[in-house]
């Protein structure tokens, strides 16, 4: 009698995604499957538009992430005319960015991870959310989120015209400037942003790192993957969201390659099956084995747990420091726990609002060339950053006219679309065994697999309610309901 | 239980950008918090359909729907939510007219899928593609069949306010928010059905600090290949910018910063046809008689359909491309 | 195909030439295709592309455009709007699959009929090859949008 408990729709992430988990008839996980049902067709209706444009309907990929998108988008149109933009707009797009970064990765963490580590992974699901971490370190903090949001979004919009779906950046470099004014406004929201950054590190080291059980939880073996890790790094191999060479570093945290963003085809293949609209990437000199460990198998991972591994140290000494200290504390490189991906998250906060400063206190930054008309004749180009969730490409051709004939895009989240099944996976199979009675607890412990990787999206504020309401419906072969378990439902 | 009316927001074919539009009214998510029960919000929460099948008809006092209908899951959804909503929103571009996901319309859906599943680094020998209902070991599991032609919520349902943008700009919101506690405490009321709400009558031209001359345009450019006159209408300057028919709202944020207005506010109050609208305005200002020096004019523009129809094509009068409708047979 | 494909076109006359050019055949009882259904405006320069697009959508498989010859307008230059309108609206229902064929724009003066009567007779035999439209939008069972219905009104 084969029993299935089906999640649909998952919640908390950017887009649409159902889980199946099948039991055997003994009642052990005999297999999941983590669908996509969504397809929108970005490389097909792309073909046909004015190159310049891809910046800007690719930003509608993501409203979440648009920043990166756009940022790869212009890239790739850079290189599609193969013009060397100015270093004062090659500076303004990542200070934007790295403004971004600070915002995103704040969302992610204060609504969607933090709750899990400083209410804890079993507390009362009332108080397992924003508010109850509120309660607890005080409601000051609430009030912190929206500023450091506020910040990071007024930044994308001096430099990038709008707060959602920047609109700057075109072939050559960027539409506009900033002012002495903005600059100095710039400055002092980007020094908030670094205590800020310390300040969220102190919390997680005094909830989560202060807290046996949490830390426990970290180094388990139910959330821990070894496989390949990817990030972009600079030519002193520190981790660099806007520009770089891609790197991997295989499960012993040896380099593997690392190669230009150009050449990612020779590098990247996209496993296809038949039950979901997206597709896997994987390694392919090493090739795909299937959704499993190890350095045999071609899957790997990309995020910033994955890019810390990926890289050998950071560009700025305040995050410098936490790396030291995060691989300290967990035992060398490279770290698997993929729970751990909460702490690489914060350290990457910090640099890039210590990055943020650093650009926006460069001379060069005002200066009124911020952009290089193109002459070469348009052709071919790739453009890739690293994405909050993940490395992200644009591959653009165009006819003589700039007018686009065909796009491959890699995504970011796509990159670990196998990762995360695999996690879902492991934790299912770890959680739910003969005998188990499926509690609220143990469903959260199934989300918290998933949540690690920030699949886009987590709610970003206290407005919604701290219950998480999940339904889990078992039937039994015969399509009769077994069990009905619900949490905070109707 | 909470006496607060029910609020929801739900995506669609969309990208998210709504839901981060919604939280950057900031402080103002206070006054959402303290006048709603959010029941059902996909992003943020964890209600499921059932949780909002088992809802009683009506109950949800207002729903904000983002996204278009792309597939039969998002229609089915659209007509649960607007069974348990007394007010549904069309809330940004994609619910309203199609937004950027209604570009696909201009192909057969058919080749949306080919190309996703053919690109240059998908390992795909057997040209496996995806599939609505699939055998494995364990059972048959599914994912949604996508419609030939992305449709606009109002296409699926009856509506009743539209709010434009892409996304609708943050400030228009929290006016809307506003308002909405207005009429909760009875201090204001509802505007009447149908109507375009958070933004503005007029075009973004009204809202642009450009300076605007008769124009006569005998080039048209592209914006990499100048460095714009800043202070002066870009359409003048030859970018094609759409704010001509475009509706205002947003304060002419992209003129503004250099970048010609690609239109995602939608059609200006009384359009029928924004694509055609465009047509009109960009044909008139053309400095040109014969028809071979307006066809070399003309020939600056490289995508005339995609410029006019760039937000609107899936709410446009003909919607689609011929070749995407005869994938439906029809 | 069979040769029982009616083409319906709509003809959008000025009324200072071509729709006196029609008027002039009509009287001298110049026989001409039945298949044009003709719309008066005041000049071809009132004509709004969205009537083109009603007019496909509607169930036209063609739509004629006649004005006055170029320097003749009556009210000066607007035939020249119409004549840029033409051009670009061509190239963006080309990009929606309509055929080029199928929108024709002509200048006639008022005493033109049997030019005219000639022109639409052509211009039937021209579609009827072409076959039919068909524009689908009007098979996809929706909801009545309020767009159709503002058309409409």
């Amino acid at each position: 009698m084969t029993q299935r408990i089906t999640i649909d729709p998952i919640t908390r992430l950017e887009g649409h995604g159902k889980i199946e988990i099948f039991l055997d008839d003994a009642g052990n996980v005999a297999n999941t499957y983590f669908q996509i049902p969504e397809l929108r067709g970005f490389e097909r209706f792309c073909v046909g538009r004015p190159v310049e444009e891809l910046p800007l309907l690719t930003n509608r990929i993501c409203g979440v992430c648009p920043e990166a998108h756009h940022m790869a988008g212009a890239k790739a149109a850079d290189a599609v005319y193969h013009v060397d933009i100015p270093r004062t707009a090659k500076m303004l797009r990542e200070l934007l960015y790295s403004a971004f970064y600070v915002t995103d990765h704040t969302t992610h963490f204060y609504a969607l991870a933090g709750p899990d580590f400083v209410m804890g992974p079993d507390a009362p699901v009332a108080e397992r959310n924003i508010l109850g971490v509120i309660h607890k370190v005080g409601l000051e903090i609430g009030g912190k989120v929206i500023q450091c949001r506020k910040y990071g979004h007024t930044v994308v919009e001096m430099i990038g015209g709008r707060k959602v779906h920047p609109c700057t950046s075109i072939p050559g470099g960027l539409t506009k400037g900033i002012t002495e004014e903005q600059r100095k406004e710039i400055e002092e929201m980007g020094k908030w942003a670094i205590e800020f950054a310390q300040f969220s590190l102190k919390l997680f080291s005094d909830v989560v790192l202060g807290n046996k059980a949490y830390v426990d939880l970290i180094l388990g073996d139910v959330y821990t993957h070894r496989t390949y890790y990817m990030g972009m790094v600079d030519e002193n191999n520190h981790i660099n969201f806007y520009d770089g060479k891609v790197r991997v570093v295989d499960p012993d945290g040896k380099e593997f390659v690392k190669y230009a963003p150009k050449d990612y085809a020779e590098h990247i293949a996209e496993h296809v099956e038949p039950w979901t609209y997206l597709k896997f990437p994987y390694l392919k000199k090493v090739g795909w084995k299937g959704f499993v460990d190890g350095k045999d198998s071609g899957v790997y991972c990309a995020t910033p747990l994955s890019r810390l591994n990926a890289a050998d140290s950071m560009a700025t000494p305040r995050a410098q420091e936490e790396y030291d200290k995060f691989y300290k504390t967990l035992g060398g490189k490279p770290v698997h726990q993929r729970l751990a991906t909460h702490w690489a998250r914060l350290i990457e906060l910090l640099y890039a609002a210590e990055r943020w400063v650093e650009l926006v206190t460069d001379p060069e930054i005002t200066s009124p060339n911020f952009h290089a008309i193109p002459t070469e004749k348009p052709t071919e180009g790739v453009g890739t950053v690293e994405a909050p969730r993940g490395t992200l490409t644009h591959h653009y051709w165009t006819d003589e006219r700039g007018v686009v004939t065909k796009v491959n895009l890699i995504v970011g989240t796509t990159n670990n679309y196998a990762p995360i099944s695999m996690s879902i996976n492991k934790a299912a199979r770890s959680l739910i065994k003969k005998g188990t009675v499926v509690t609220e607890g143990l469903l959260n412990m199934v989300e918290m697999a998933f949540r690690a990787y920030d699949p886009c999206f987590g709610c970003a504020t206290h407005s919604l309610p701290g219950q998480m309401p999940l339904e889990v419906t078992i039937h039994d072969a015969d399509g009769n309901i077994v069990d009905v378990l619900k949490q905070f439902v109707g | 239980m909470s006496a607060k009316p029910k609020f929801a927001m739900y995506w669609a074919a969309s990208c998210g950008g709504c839901e981060i539009a919604v939280l950057n009214i900031h402080e103002k998510i206070l006054d959402v918090d303290a006048n709603f029960d959010v029941v059902f919000w996909p992003v943020a929460m964890d209600a499921k359909y059932k949780d909002v099948e088992a809802m009683e008809d009506g109950s949800i006092l207002l729903t904000l729907w983002n996204g278009g209908i792309r597939n039969d899951e998002n229609e089915h959804i659209a007509h649960l939510l607007r069974k348990k909503s007394k007010i549904l929103v069309a809330f940004g571009s994609c619910a309203c007219e199609g937004c950027i996901p209604g570009l696909a319309n201009f192909s057969p859906v058919s080749e949306i899928v080919e190309t996703a599943f053919s690109t240059v680094s998908t390992d795909n020998p057997q040209n496996v593609r995806p599939q609505p209902h699939y055998q494995v070991p364990e059972g048959e599991i599914t994912i949604p069949t996508l419609y030939p032609v992305l449709k606009t919520l109002e296409q699926v349902v009856d509506v009743d306010y539209y709010m434009p943008g892409c996304p609708p700009e943050s400030h228009q919101i929290a006016a809307v928010i506003d308002l909405v506690i207005q009429v909760l405490q009875g201090k204001a009321e509802l505007p009447p059905k149908g109507a375009t709400i958070g933004a503005g009558n007029s075009t973004v031209c009204d809202e642009c600090k450009r300076q605007r001359n008769v124009k006569t345009i005998k080039e048209f450019g592209r914006i990499q290949f100048t460095h714009a006159d800043p202070e002066l209408c870009l359409l003048e300057q030859g970018i094609p910018c759409n704010g001509v028919a475009t509706r205002s709202g947003c304060n002419a944020r992209c003129p503004t910063a250099g970048a010609q207005c690609i239109g995602c506010y939608g059609p200006a109050e009384g359009v029928i046809d924004y694509g055609a609208r465009l047509v009109s305005a960009f044909a008139s200002v053309i400095d040109a008689n014969e028809p071979a020096e307006i066809d070399r004019i003309l020939d600056g523009l490289v995508d005339p359909a995609g410029q006019f129809y760039r937000f609107n094509l899936a709410g446009s009068l003909l919607r689609a491309g011929k070749s995407a409708f005869k994938s439906n047979g029809g | 195909m069979t040769d029982s494909f009616e083409p319906v076109i709509i003809g959008f006359t000025c009324n200072w030439c071509s729709y006196r050019a029609a008027d002039m055949a009509g009287t001298a009882r110049m026989k001409y295709a039945p298949n044009i259904r003709l719309i008066r405006l005041m000049c071809s320069g009132r004509l709004d592309p969205t009537f083109v697009l009603k007019a496909f959508v509607g169930g036209a498989d063609a739509v004629m455009i006649s004005g006055c010859h170029p320097g003749d307008c009556h009210y000066v230059e607007q035939n020249y709007k119409a004549l840029r309108r033409f051009h670009l609206l061509k190239r963006v229902l080309t990009q929606m699959g309509i055929e080029p064929g199928r929108l024709k724009l002509v200048w006639a003066s008022a005493a033109e009929g049997a030019i005219f009567a000639d022109t639409v007779n052509k211009y039937v035999e021209e579609v009827r090859a072409l076959g039919p439209l068909d524009w689908p939008a009007k098979n996809i069972e929706s909801v009545s949008t309020p767009i159709m219905e503002k058309v409409a009104a």
